[in-house]
């Protein structure tokens, strides 16, 4: 049994330590207003938007609905982990290049749910993209161009495209 | 203030045990929403996300029942060996939420929570699911019908948690189905589940009422009017959904009106009757 | 001959946002994610009631509450106690009165977005509770006592033109619905404010769509000189219309003046649906009289826009509604009402498209209304009475753009329809989706017509201007100007124009605040032609100062100079330079102000030229629907968009499809649901959005002619995509039902009972 007034969380393999937090703080604030990790949005703090998309131990969760204090256990990615190296991913770059941005707000989220999908499948059908997107709300592009985006980093890492 | 984690199901009785105020958190997909919109404010919360035990499920041959883990979350029963053991349960799952809420959210939460838009809780009542409990002082096991006494509201005992579910492997037709406006990521407005168990059909209703509710006069109808429950004709299948939805108890609320709701019911109720046969 | 270049990308190319990298990272600076050393948090008071009589606020408790640093009132506002877009009406904190559900009256300053929810509710509010004015037909006309001092009535206006005696051979009559839309953009509301060192002046960060009028009011409510607010655009998660009126901003600068401490405030999503106007939801009826072959010889109307408690943008949506009235066909006798009125519900203003939007959702159910009696399909009564370049509007004022509605109708009539749905379609492409609720024999499909013209820019005499600075220095470009990017990509065309037009590769954009005159508004689809006008403008003045440098260095007259690519090249001569050899060691930096031509006001029988030009689009949708349930997917989308010039397909491309989403969210499912001034589903759990499972198909044709008035030949494209594809989704589902509906969004309930 353990317990954690004060708690460290493992962020994109970075430990940070989190003290005088308050028990019902989300994961989504505490990356976002503690530990200086603005990648994740949140736009509805009740799971409904998909903005603030992070992967828990591997699983694609909404940060918003996870309590900060009891991601203690666990591994945590967020967008900002995509890009040690200071290059876009594949995906990133398909969205820049296919027109899959026009304000970004919804950004960041779908790019963590797009690699999320890709790396469970390599060659998702029309109807599993957008059943795996369903959870990430795009106010401002109607979806298309990132549907292209998706199709265009499948091809490209199936060789099709260079 | 803290964060208890429990590795095990007895560290958590344990803990409940020790801090009877604690609240259980799992997926947090129900909690979390009431937590940032200030409605509720815990001062002591159990994990259970962390329990193994919890996530796992069995299926016992003899009995011919599987045994579902509180805290496997529905991306794990969309497909596989679950789905193919219960497909109704895997249709009710795949239509929670979003990805992100089936990979967090869990059967022991939506028990927990108890709304009547409950995905699960349909096809817990229609295959008279147990809801096994546990505590300091043992094992409870309570048929669904018990355990969901009033919308949100469940018979579970402050200190108890909800381990597992045991529902039959009935291996003959079943089916959910889910009304809402968008075509992902919706709350039901009325939902229904059919299930044939023990050569008997079962018919359980969700947003409708206070509860899961049962359809029993349309399930009575459905048995004395075949005697294949493979063959059903068009116009009994009306006549059933028809009865349904005189059973439906349903409210006008700003997701919908109650007349709709006991007509989607009575379209849902005849088609899942006839889903999956040969007619 | 030139020899092979780099790509340039220059105006009429797919050029890429420039700020895409740092979104897809998570880096680019969204308003709510800024900070500032030593910052408080702010949060708002609201009114739980629709209307009703303050009697006492008491803030003595919240003042004592640890972290809390200020508690604010109307009391506490220095300079004017109102602000509104075209009437100032509505108040930074209500103080006798509260008009609608969510008005604000006070607010906090602490140090814990938690410690400000615990101040708010250590105030004590005590109302008498006043009786509802929610229905707008008593708004109308002495039944109900003025909520307000301005009266109920915000404006009316009325159309009388041609021989009204005139009498069709086919009448055709209906009463349309149209819903409360929300703008829904997924940045909420946010601005970080940091007071002067002097206490006579603030700094505010925000997330706007248009920096001078919101720094005009907010220094009149805050007594301070306009120079002494200044404004920066923070990063906007999108707008749509949401962001034109003030919103947090006198609220945030005044708890910021008051600590003199940076005081940040952030609206979660529900208090987002309290926080901002709304699209007017709308009554009309129309009444078409035609020949017997359909061609349209009369129309009478009425419309009925609910503005809300405060007038915001009402008078102009109004305008917007009734002159559209007869939509994209030649009309030449109208008699139209039209009221903008003020009830206890929630403010209503901009939203993309505009008052026609209503308008269009009428004129267009008419349209099939009409062919059907005259017994031809939506396509030929359309085209019989498609408007042409030259027609008079009912408003007397001739179209002078490029109006070619016959060839987008025919155009998007050309695009191959999507094949049936199979036998074995998977459930995800039938109604209902995963929740398995149908077969495919359970689906009937319908096919709809909706057409639409909008006018673009400001209207009534209103001179709206934009202003742009081009710097060239080194062969590099900075530009500067106020104008708003929300996401629609004036960033990525701003730099496109100054590489056309001077030649260079290198072209950045400033920061965008208030340290250069206007820009106007990011609304009305009149950024790229006024601010595209304005960098155009300031581009070619640089242009032609580089052309004096050079020619005086080299004994040419400027005047036969031209840009060929990157290089400055003597067109009468051999002589050729790169602009960025040309440019060396030397600043050139010019500002110009572009204003559109002149418009007049409406008469009393609402005749003038009012409107500055004219965009036109036509779609057609497919849906598949479950009769039984009345659950409803969009298949396919055509659509042919008179565009004027595509300056850049992939940002063109980007606002039809956006659009066409937000127009299928209001055929379909997007509703703000008040009962007696109370709203009922202020969260995204229960207003429902378009997700991804419900984009259709969209097929896309970018009718290109080149629009005159226009200072890059570019119409703009934001709004059209959304207004005609509404009434065309629900022709559809006419269609596929055989049943009328008159109103949107349909719900299952319209359909199956
Ligand atoms: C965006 C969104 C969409 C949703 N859509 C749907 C939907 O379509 N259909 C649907 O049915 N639900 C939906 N939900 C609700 C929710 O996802 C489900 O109810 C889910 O099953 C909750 O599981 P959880 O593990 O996340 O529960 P938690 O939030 O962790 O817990 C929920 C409640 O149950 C209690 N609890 C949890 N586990 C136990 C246990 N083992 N023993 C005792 N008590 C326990 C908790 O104390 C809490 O009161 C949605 C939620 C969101 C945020
Ligand atoms: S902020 Fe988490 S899903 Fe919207
Ligand atoms: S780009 Fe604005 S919400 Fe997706």
């Amino acid at each position: 049994m353990s317990t954690n007034e004060f708690y460290s969380l493992k962020v994109n393999g970075v430990d940070h330590h989190v003290s005088d937090a308050w028990i019902g703080e989300s994961l989504l604030y505490v990356l976002r207003e503690r530990l200086g990790l603005p990648g994740s949005k949140g736009a509805c703090e009740q799971g409904e938007c998909g903005s603030c998309t992070v992967f828990i131990d591997g699983a694609a969760v909404c940060s918003c609905l996870v309590m900060a204090a009891s991601a203690v256990e666990s591994e945590i990615a967020t967008v900002e982990g995509l890009n040690a190296d200071g290059t876009l991913t594949d995906v990133q770059e398909a969205f820049v290049t296919e027109g899959a941005v026009q304000c970004g707000f919804c950004t960041p989220g779908l790019v963590m749910a797009v690699h999320h999908l890709l790396d469970e499948n390599d060659s998702p059908s029309e109807l599993e993209v957008k059943e795996a997107l369903s959870g990430n709300i795009c106010r401002c592009t109607g979806y298309g161009r990132i549907f292209a985006a998706v199709d265009k980093v499948v091809a490209v890492r199936k060789g099709a495209l260079s | 203030m803290p964060v208890l984690i429990a590795h095990t199901i007895s560290e958590a009785t344990e803990i409940l045990a020790e801090n009877p105020d604690a609240t259980i958190l799992n997926g947090g997909t129900d909690l979390m929403v009431e937590v940032n919109f200030n409605h509720r404010h815990p001062s002591s919360v159990l994990l259970l996300r962390n329990v193994p035990q919890l996530r796992e499920w069995s299926i016992d041959s003899s009995q011919q029942t599987i045994t579902i883990g509180a805290g496997v979350p529905y991306a794990a029963m969309e497909t596989g060996a679950i789905a193919a053991a219960v497909p109704a349960l895997a249709q009710a799952a795949r239509t929670v939420g979003s990805p992100q809420i089936r990979a967090a959210g869990t059967m022991g939460g939506n028990l927990g929570t108890c709304s009547p838009a409950g995905d699960t809780l349909p096809v817990l009542s229609a295959l008279e699911a147990t809801i096994h409990l546990s505590s300091q002082d043992g094992e409870r096991i309570v048929p669904f019908g018990e355990f969901m006494v009033g919308p949100k509201k469940n018979s579970r005992l402050q200190h108890e948690i909800i381990t597992a579910v045991t529902l039959p492997i009935t291996g003959r037709r079943q089916g959910y189905s889910k009304v809402g406006v968008r075509n992902a990521m919706v709350i039901s407005v009325a939902s229904a589940c059919f299930a044939v168990v023990d050569d008997t059909p079962r018919l359980a209703m969700g947003s409708v009422g206070p509860t899961i509710l049962r359809a029993v006069k349309a399930e009575k109808f459905l048995t004395e009017a075949t005697t294949n429950l493979n063959i059903i004709s068009d116009e009994i299948a009306r006549e059933f959904g028809q009865i349904a939805s005189t059973e439906a108890r349903p409210i006008d609320d700003h997701r919908s009106t109650a007349q709709y709701r006991a007509h989607a019911i009575k379209v849902l109720a005849s088609r899942l009757a006839v889903r999956g046969t040969a007619s | 001959m030139s020899s092979v270049k780099t790509k340039r990308d220059v105006l009429g190319t797919s050029s890429l946002r420039p700020d895409g990298g740092a979104k897809v990272k998570g880096d680019f600076a969204f308003t709510s994610d800024l900070h500032a050393e030593n910052m408080l948090w702010g949060a708002t008071l609201r009114s739980p009631h629709p209307h009703a009589r303050i009697i006492s606020i008491d803030t003595t408790a919240a003042w004592k509450i640890a972290g809390v640093e200020c508690v604010v009132t109307a009391d506490d506002v220095p300079g004017q106690l109102t602000y509104g877009l075209i009437s100032s009406d509505q108040p930074v904190f209500a103080k006798d009165v509260v008009r609608y559900m969510g008005e604000p009256i006070a607010a906090v300053a602490a140090d814990h977005p938690e410690t400000c929810r615990r101040a708010l509710a250590a105030i004590t509010v005590v109302y008498e509770v006043l009786p509802v004015l929610f229905d707008p037909e008593l708004a109308i006309g002495d039944d109900f006592e003025p909520i307000h001092p301005e009266g109920n009535l915000i404006r009316q206006q009325r159309i009388v033109h041609g021989d009204t005696s005139v009498v069709g051979d086919v009448i055709v009559e209906g009463h349309y619905v149209i819903g409360m839309q929300d703008q829904a953009f997924l940045g909420t509301e946010s601005a970080l404010a940091l007071p002067d060192a002097d206490g006579q002046g603030v700094e505010v960060f925000v997330a706007t769509q248009w920096l001078h009028e919101d720094q005009k009011q907010m220094a009149a409510c805050l007594n301070l000189p306009t120079e002494r607010v200044r404004l920066v655009l923070g990063g906007v998660g999108g707008a749509f219309g949401a962001r034109e009126d003030i919103s947090l901003q006198v609220h945030t600068a005044l708890l910021a003046l008051r600590t003199s401490r940076p005081v940040k405030m952030q609206y979660g999503r529900e208090e987002s649906f309290f926080g901002h106007v709304h699209r007017h939801p709308a009554t009309v009826w129309m009444r078409h009289h035609a020949t017997n072959e359909g061609k349209i010889v009369k129309i009478e109307a009425r419309f009925v826009f609910d503005g809300g408690a405060y007038a915001s943008t009402s008078a102009a949506v109004l305008i917007n509604g009734v002159t559209h009235t007869q939509g994209p066909y030649k009309c030449p006798v109208a008699v139209v009402d039209g009221y903008a009125v003020r009830t206890n519900n929630p403010p209503c203003g901009a939203m993309r498209g505009f008052g026609v939007v209503q308008a269009c959702f009428a004129h267009e159910g008419q349209m099939d209304k009409l062919a059907a009696a005259v017994g031809t399909d939506p396509v030929s009564i359309r085209l019989m009475n498609a408007m042409e370049t030259g027609d008079l509007l009912i408003t007397g004022q001739p179209v002078e753009s490029v109006a070619p509605v016959a060839r987008l109708i025919r155009e998007t009539n050309e695009i191959p329809l999507p094949p049936d749905l199979a036998m074995d379609a998977n459930e995800l492409e039938l109604p209902g989706g995963s929740g398995i609720t149908a077969e495919r024999k359970h689906i009937k499909r319908g096919i709809g017509w909706g057409v639409s013209i909008k006018n673009i820019m400001y209207s009534e005499g209103f001179d709206d201007y934009s202003t742009a600075r081009c710097t060239l220095s080194d062969g590099k470009v900075v530009l500067k100007f106020a104008t708003s990017e929300v996401g629609q990509g004036f960033v990525t065309l701003a730099p496109q124009i100054a590489r056309s037009v001077l030649g260079v590769t290198d072209a950045v954009c400033d920061t965008i605040d208030t340290q250069i005159g206007s820009a106007g508004s990011t609304s009305a689809s009149r950024q790229t032609w006024m601010s595209g006008g304005a960098v155009d403008g300031a581009c070619r003045l640089v242009r032609e100062r580089l052309f004096e440098v050079v020619g005086a260095q080299h004994n040419i007259e400027p005047i036969r100079f031209a840009i060929e690519d990157d290089e400055i090249v003597d067109t009468a001569g051999t002589f050729r330079m790169s602009v960025i050899e040309a440019s060396q060691g030397i600043t050139i930096s010019e500002t110009f102000e572009h204003h559109h031509r002149p418009t007049e006001e409406l008469d009393e029988n609402g005749q003038g030229n009012c409107h500055v030009a004219f965009a036109f689009v036509a779609h057609r949708a497919v849906v598949d629907v479950d009769p039984e349930l009345g659950l409803v997917k969009v298949v396919q989308i055509a659509t042919a968009q008179d565009v004027g010039q595509v300056l850049n397909p992939l940002s063109v491309l980007g606002q039809i499809e956006g659009g066409i989403a937000q127009g299928l969210g209001l055929a379909v499912m997007e509703e703000i649901i008040v009962q007696e001034g109370r709203v009922r589903n202020p969260s995204f759990t229960d207003y429902l959005l378009p997700t991804a499972l419900d984009a259709p198909v969209v097929v896309a044709r970018m009718i290109e002619e080149y629009e005159q008035q226009a200072p890059l030949g570019a119409k703009g494209v934001g709004e059209p995509p959304c207004i005609s594809v509404t009434p065309a989704i629900v022709a559809a589902i006419r269609d596929a039902i055989g049943k009328d509906i008159d109103r949107c969004p349909v719900r299952p309930q319209d359909i199956c009972l």
